[in-house]
């Protein structure tokens, strides 16, 4: 099943802490998360690659939507 | 794509291994040991400039600060990542910066200069970095905790552009050195204020730290914050590889002096530089990054980040104004009183802004 978070506006940490948080409960699946700042952006793919799931980045104007799946 | 240009692991040690020499280097060119770079020491310095504290031996427009502002400006503006955004609790990211400053200039320097002393042997600084290792592990059991400052939202760009101008504003003033009826701008004419570096180096390896660590997210809290909280050692390396930079550079240039008494701009009273970066640690993690990483923020258009900054100058204004800065004697008169005030509130801030409050509640 599909999971969404959105992670806009939230400063670093909190994003990374959020998907980390949400793939830590999921086995597998797919998870989409919406940020808004390269930063965020960067320390998800890092963390989702060290976890080892894939993650596809869409840059979405100012924003990029995160696929994370497995 | 350009947006990846220097954000891999081999450019975050590359801009460690530039600010650690840069740092060392900064210092062979004037500025005071062991302090080639200190964002809490050079923030204070720009305080007393302005007149808001009268310790006249720590008083000057710190072109380095300027520079970590614009050099990330430029570096955003570069890879379009400009954006201007407020709103998320500035209040308690000025309260943040405010005790954040409180017991940096406790123990005598920030996370950078923690590992600047250390590298120019400073053992006094062990204790500052266990304090600042044990004020992020408690940070980051407010994070684990739900602890949330709120969004921030997009906003005017104009916004985004008041820390850049008042850089701008603040090298006008340097270069120019008017004089006021007050008095005012004060520059020391001894003790470490007036140890510093040549205005343009500093200013142009100040830029450059300033555009590698807007690509690289460079900053020294998070570097242990994400190694405890996600297992993630990417920023990690790019801290190491400071420390050891200096480390070589302070062999070769001949500034590497191990000991604990006699150390400069430091003291031994290590109660206290334990103290002080445990509180300096905190309200960093809860502010979200070390004081560079606020002023790389800044620049990049972050107002949030840029009233801690704010939070960081009236705080030193603070510290020297009512005796709670230390000096190479040791605590000042309200140093200790000062870190403890600090940690509670920072303790109550976590608390409540995360889920720990709510949880009390349903207890109850």
């Amino acid at each position: 099943m599909e999971q969404r978070i959105d992670t806009r506006g939230l400063s670093c940490p909190l994003p990374v802490v959020a998907a980390r948080k949400k793939l830590l409960g999921m086995k597998n699946g797919v998870l989409e998360v919406l940020v808004d700042t390269g930063t965020s952006k960067d320390n998800i793919v890092r963390m989702v690659t060290n976890m080892g799931w894939k993650i596809e980045v869409k840059e979405e104007g100012e924003e990029y939507l995160l696929t994370i799946s497995k | 794509m350009l947006k990846e240009f220097f954000s891999s692991r081999k450019h975050v040690i590359f801009t460690g291994i530039f600010i650690g020499v840069s740092a060392a280097f900064l210092q062979k060119l004037g500025n005071p040991s062991n302090m080639g770079i200190c964002v809490a020491c050079m923030e204070r310095d720009i305080a007393g400039a302005l007149g808001l504290h009268r310790a006249e031996v720590v008083q000057y427009i710190r072109p380095e600060i300027i520079g970590f502002v614009l050099g990330s400006l430029i570096a955003a503006l570069i890879f379009k990542e400009f954006k201007a955004r407020s709103g998320s609790n500035p209040l308690i990211r000025f309260v943040l910066g405010f005790f954040a400053m409180i017991g940096a200039l406790v123990f005598l320097g920030c996370p950078w200069r923690t590992l600047l002393r250390l590298a120019g042997g400073d053992g006094n600084a062990l204790f500052g970095l266990a304090g600042l290792v044990v004020g992020i592990w408690i940070g980051i059991f407010f994070i684990k905790s739900g602890y949330n400052l709120g969004r921030n939202q997009r906003t005017n760009p104009i916004v985004g552009w008041v820390m850049p101008v008042v850089m701008v504003g603040l090298f006008l003033l340097l270069i120019f050195r008017p004089q006021l009826p007050s008095g005012a701008i004060f520059f020391s004419s001894k003790g470490p204020g007036a140890q510093h570096a040549p205005i343009f180096i500093a200013l142009i390896i100040a830029l450059a730290i300033g555009f590698f660590a807007q690509r690289t997210r460079f900053c020294t809290v998070a570097a242990v914050r994400d190694v405890i909280l996600i297992k993630d050692t990417y920023l990690f390396t790019g801290v190491i590889s400071l420390l050891l930079a200096a480390f070589v550079s302070n062999l070769i240039l001949k500034q590497f002096h191990p000991g604990f008494q006699g150390q400069p701009i430091a003291h031994s009273y290590q109660l206290w530089n334990f103290g002080g970066m445990v509180l300096a640690g905190l309200a960093f993690t809860l502010a979200g990054g070390c004081p560079g990483r606020q002023l790389f923020l800044s620049g990049e258009g972050d107002a949030d980040a840029a009233i801690f900054v704010l939070g960081m100058i009236a705080g030193a204004g603070f510290s020297h104004n009512f005796s709670t800065a230390s000096s190479p004697q040791g605590p000042g008169l309200w140093g200790p009183a000062s870190v403890i005030v600090g940690l509670i509130i920072c303790l109550i801030i976590g608390f409540s802004m995360s889920d720990l409050r709510q949880k009390r509640k349903e207890t109850e």
